[in-house]
């Protein structure tokens, strides 16, 4: 690792107002990161597990988009998907199951410096953490969110999950699950504030990358379903998929993912969709074989929660106190025996 | 307490106060005759929306400002409106004013003014009223064919009862000055109260500019007439005035309730962020907040539920930015996992709990200490907090600071635990002189050494350092799970004993730097009596007085209840019995049922005997009332018998 940086603001009291933490970091060099940078351990995920590739992508975008460890937080609930953080060596929040996205909120509305991935299942992120997820699109804030769809909870021994699909034998359904399956993509299509919602599936690499990449760079909630193997509970479940080429539609589009000639000449089953097209984004969603892959939607003007809260003024001491001793003007006792009245 | 010294001698009016509308008396019907009191409690009461709440507000700080020590407290009803007239809605004010320090709610209610009689007689069925006491009615209802005959109904059984009424044409009188005396109405009595009670006029019209501050001036002259208005009438019209002599401070003090009080100490403590959901009693800290973050620089995030608030909180905190999130009962159960996640993963976080009667939805706007167990104990497997309980309206003030500061301190969450009572109670303190050493230092972004560990764990006092984004080289993964000192996963024996033990002495190390609490009355006695939080003026006022008897009790104040300050179990071993005494749920010995073996004891009382070994007793009662000193008192005297 090459990089070096010189920090100002060293603890030792060197500064004496506190500043703001975008103004923190003086780059010396210019950055440059290998892919060691960013892995730490061995996974332990099962063989085949789709989750290992979203983890490989996500090490090649940081690498790529020379992204500061120290400046880079993968937060994530808990569930197989949401090991992810412990083997990034950036900084990470493994926290609670359902919980990631509120985390994630804070962190980013805290500090705004950094670079905010999330990393969900499908039980984490559209059950017990439903409500988060609807009102994570709602305050768009800027984070790249990640669904790791198995269809299944992985973690806890293979019982249903929302996403699974209607019949499907686990655990906690073993005549076959009772419901139709929860579409994320519809759903995340439905609620206001939407600016990002992709599609791709753990087996294609190069899209996987390219949708993370054009996802990263979108300023804003960028929701991405995986739909991600489970080779220890569903061995089979996406094989049909896999071995058929043409139940994978492409979208790609001038605005939206690139696919060269390689990938066309696989995937021939290709569709022209400009992301900017609500209404159509919604329809491809709702289909769901062939598996729309793409961006289905991504929309750059829509404020984020972040830029219309953050503060840019600087805390200083005198702005606090300055601010307390007006807000204790309002409601003192003077010695003298009168409140000390001033209209404004 | 209550002396009162009748100035002049004069026999009574007329029939006035005995139910019979008083006007038309002339100017001065007082004829002179001013009583001079040491204290008095008055209350004010309406239908919501008709500004008693306003009324009584602006009242304390009239008499604030004169110099008395005052204490109000709100009477909210559950409903935001409930139906006009109902004997469950009364909405109001009650303002307990002195010429020593009030340090609470006091006991019954002295004088009352009451906008309709339904209202009033909600306050007597709940015994809040003292018997015989004065009543000043608005007597529209009279003329009101609809309600006239349950009008009088009520003011002649008030009368049979004992109680002085005196009936006012408060409508009659506004419609003088203002077309819709429903909006004006409580500032005309505003003014009878400044009258009754010898208030400067000067001052209470000051008060009227200040809470209209933002209007119009045509209201706020408006108002001010009205005030006028109220004030002459009282003079011209009733035959009583009283004045309590006051003693003006020679400090600036400023008057708050609890929940701003709350407030002002996270802008003090230079927090930034504050994460919330809705709740009753806790909001209006929040409302507070938003608007003066708009000064100071600050974030109030309104989340989409009580976990998200924690987790968004939390978020924050582990990035730089010590947060606090404000809450009530029922938000502060749907937070205890997400508190767990921040004990073990050690990061700093500001809980505040506005206790409300529980469980479950309870009673919303009512007082009640019954959250302790599960802030203590609560989130599941050994999740040590610390737990500070202010017992003050400057306390609430001054706790978020010290809160701040351990929770960064100590890597810990600390719980701010006050309730309804603290919350819209306000009580005058010395205003805070700012201090440098409130705020939070900045971010730290050094780079961290190589070789450090992100839970450095010191094996004498558990604390360990931390790592925040953005610091280069700190780079870990935080997690919930069971970890070593790398953060890394870890179910190793030894590991999880180690980590576990490194979180539980950060609580014994934060008790070395503590105080013995300080007692209340001499160190020895027959009688201690111990309590927490916002019972604390109650209990020392029945204590001092029944000290003044000659008996041999004092009192003890806990304001730390996790950790608990050093000496108190020598404390404890200086008074023949001990009791606690609380507002939330004990069984009573007396109970057929209840016997030693299932006896279930209040909270401070449990904890107390299990850690001292003493046999300490309780009382408490949950009637969703602060505790009254009378109250207080007799349980002390029967436990002494
Ligand atoms: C509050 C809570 N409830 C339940 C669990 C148990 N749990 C852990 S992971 C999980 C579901 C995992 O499925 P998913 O979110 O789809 O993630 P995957 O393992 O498939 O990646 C459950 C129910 C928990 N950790 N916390
Ligand atoms: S159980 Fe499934 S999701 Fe979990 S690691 Fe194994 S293959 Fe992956
Ligand atoms: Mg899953």
């Amino acid at each position: 690792m090459n990089n070096i940086s010189l920090n100002v603001l060293n603890g030792n009291g060197a500064a004496t107002e506190p500043l703001n933490v975008n103004d923190c970091l003086l780059q010396l060099y210019e950055e440059h990161y290998e892919l060691e940078d960013y892995q730490k351990g061995v996974p332990r995920w099962c063989t085949g597990c789709g989750d290992n590739a979203i983890l490989t992508a996500v090490q090649r975008l940081c690498r790529d988009e020379a992204l500061p460890p120290e400046k880079t937080v993968f937060v994530s609930g808990i569930g197989c998907s949401s090991r992810l953080p412990h083997y990034m060596n950036t900084y990470g929040f493994h926290s609670l199951h359902g919980r990631a996205l509120p985390v994630a909120e804070g962190i980013r509305l805290a500090r705004p410096d950094l670079k905010v991935f999330v990393n969900m299942g499908d039980g984490d992120c559209c059950s017990i953490g439903a409500a988060h997820w609807i009102h994570a699109i709602r305050y768009n804030m800027n984070m790249t969110a990640m669904l790791h769809d198995n269809n299944i909870y992985g973690l806890t021994k293979k019982q249903a999950s929302p996403t699974s699909p209607i019949g499907l034998k686990t655990n906690t359904t073993p005549r076959g699950s009772y419901l139709d399956a929860l579409n994320p993509l519809t759903v995340t299509l439905g609620v206001s504030n939407v600016s990002f919602v992709a599609q791709v599936v753990d087996w294609i690499p190069k899209l996987l990358y390219q949708t993370i990449q054009a996802a990263y760079h979108h300023k804003g909630f960028a929701f991405i379903r995986v739909i991600q193997r489970c080779p220890e509970w569903l061995p089979t479940h996406m094989e049909a998929y896999m071995q058929d080429p043409t139940r994978v539609l492409l979208l790609h589009h001038e605005n939206g993912l690139h696919v060269d000639d390689e990938l066309a000449k696989r995937y021939t089953k290709m569709q022209e969709h400009d992301p900017s097209d609500i209404n159509r984004a919604r329809e491809i969603a709702s289909g769901s074989d062939p598996i729309p892959v793409g961006i289905l939607y991504r929309n750059d003007e829509v404020p984020c929660y972040e830029d219309v809260r953050f503060d840019s003024r600087l805390r200083t001491t005198s702005l606090v106190k300055n601010g307390l001793e007006a807000e204790f003007d309002k409601f003192t006792i003077w010695p003298d025996g009168h409140a000390h009245v001033s209209r404004n | 307490m209550m002396e009162v010294e009748e100035l002049t001698k004069v026999k009574k009016e007329k029939t006035n106060g005995h139910g019979v509308p008083a006007t038309g008396m002339g100017p001065s019907a007082y004829m002179g005759k001013v009583t001079r009191l040491n204290e008095h409690l008055v209350e004010i009461i309406s239908d919501s929306g008709e500004g008693a709440q306003k009324c009584g507000q602006s009242f304390g700080s009239i008499v604030a400002q004169m110099g008395l020590g005052v204490w109000t407290t709100e009477i909210i009803p559950a409903e935001i409106r409930p139906p006009a007239r109902s004997v469950a809605g009364a909405s109001g004010n009650r303002i307990r004013f002195g010429s020593k320090r009030v340090t609470n709610g006091g006991n019954e209610t002295d004088l009352v003014i009451a906008f309709n009689e339904q209202v009033l007689l909600g306050r007597v069925r709940s015994k809040e009223l003292k018997p015989g006491c004065t009543i000043l009615l608005e007597s529209m209802w009279r003329d009101d064919k609809r309600v006239a005959k349950s009008y009088t109904d009520a003011v002649e059984q008030l009368i049979s009862a004992g109680y002085k009424v005196y009936e006012i044409p408060m409508d009659k009188e506004c419609r003088k000055i203002v077309s819709d005396p429903r909006k004006g109405k409580n500032m005309f009595a505003l003014g009878v109260l400044c009258g009754l009670y010898s208030l400067d006029l000067q001052s209470a019209r000051d008060q009227v500019v200040l809470t209209f501050g933002k209007k119009a001036a045509k209201v706020i002259e408006s108002n001010i007439a009205l005030l006028d208005a109220g004030y002459a009438w009282a003079d011209a019209n009733l035959d009583f005035k009283y004045e309590i002599p006051a003693e003006k401070s020679t400090e600036p003090q400023i008057v708050v309730n609890g929940n701003t009080a709350l407030a002002l100490g996270v802008l003090a403590s230079g927090m930034e962020i504050c994460a919330m959901y809705p709740i009753t009693p806790a909001t209006s800290a929040s409302h507070y907040l938003s608007d003066a973050f708009e000064e100071v620089g600050g974030i109030v995030h309104q989340a989409e539920d009580e976990i998200a608030a924690c987790c968004f909180a939390i978020g924050a905190s582990y990035a730089g930015k010590c947060t606090v999130t404000i809450t009530s009962g029922p938000g502060y159960s749907l937070k205890q996992e997400a508190i767990g996640l921040a004990v073990m993963g050690e990061i700093p976080l500001v809980v505040v709990n506005v206790m409300r009667g529980g469980p479950s939805t309870g009673q919303p706007t009512k007082t009640e200490q019954g959250d302790l167990m599960t802030t203590i104990f609560g989130s599941h497997g050994d999740a040590p907090k610390v737990v500070i309980a202010p017992a003050t309206i400057e306390d609430c003030f001054y706790s978020m600071i010290t809160a701040r500061k351990i929770a960064e301190t100590f890597n810990m969450v600390v719980v701010i635990l006050t309730d309804a009572n603290l919350a819209s109670s306000q009580q005058p303190f010395k205003r805070p002189v700012f201090d440098e050493g409130w705020l939070a230092p900045p971010i730290d972004q050094s780079a961290i050494p190589p070789g450090a560990k992100p839970y450095d764990w010191d094996p004498k006092t558990g604390l360990a350092r931390r790592f925040i984004p953005g610091q280069p080289g700190g780079m870990h993964t935080l997690t919930g799970l069971a970890h070593d000192e790398n953060s890394h996963v870890a179910y190793d024996p030894e590991i999880n004993q180690r980590s576990m033990r490194a979180r539980s002495l950060k609580l014994a190390t934060l008790q070395k730097t503590l105080n013995p609490p300080p007692i209340f009355g001499d160190p020895t006695g027959d009688m201690l009596v111990i309590g927490w939080g916002s019972t604390k003026g109650a209990i020392e006022e029945a204590v001092e007085l029944l000290r003044q008897e000659g008996k041999k009790v004092s009192s003890l104040h806990l304001t730390f209840i996790q950790p608990l300050p050093p000496g108190i179990k020598e404390i404890l071993a200086g008074f023949k019995k001990c009791i606690t005494i609380e507002n939330n749920w004990s069984d009573s010995p007396n109970d057929e049922m209840i016997d030693g073996s299932n006896r279930r004891y209040s909270a401070l009382a449990i904890l107390l005997r299990s850690r001292y070994l003493v046999d300490i007793d309780c009382w408490s009662e949950c009637r969703g009332t602060p505790l009254k000193p009378n109250t207080v008192r007799r349980v002390i005297e029967e436990a002494m018998a």
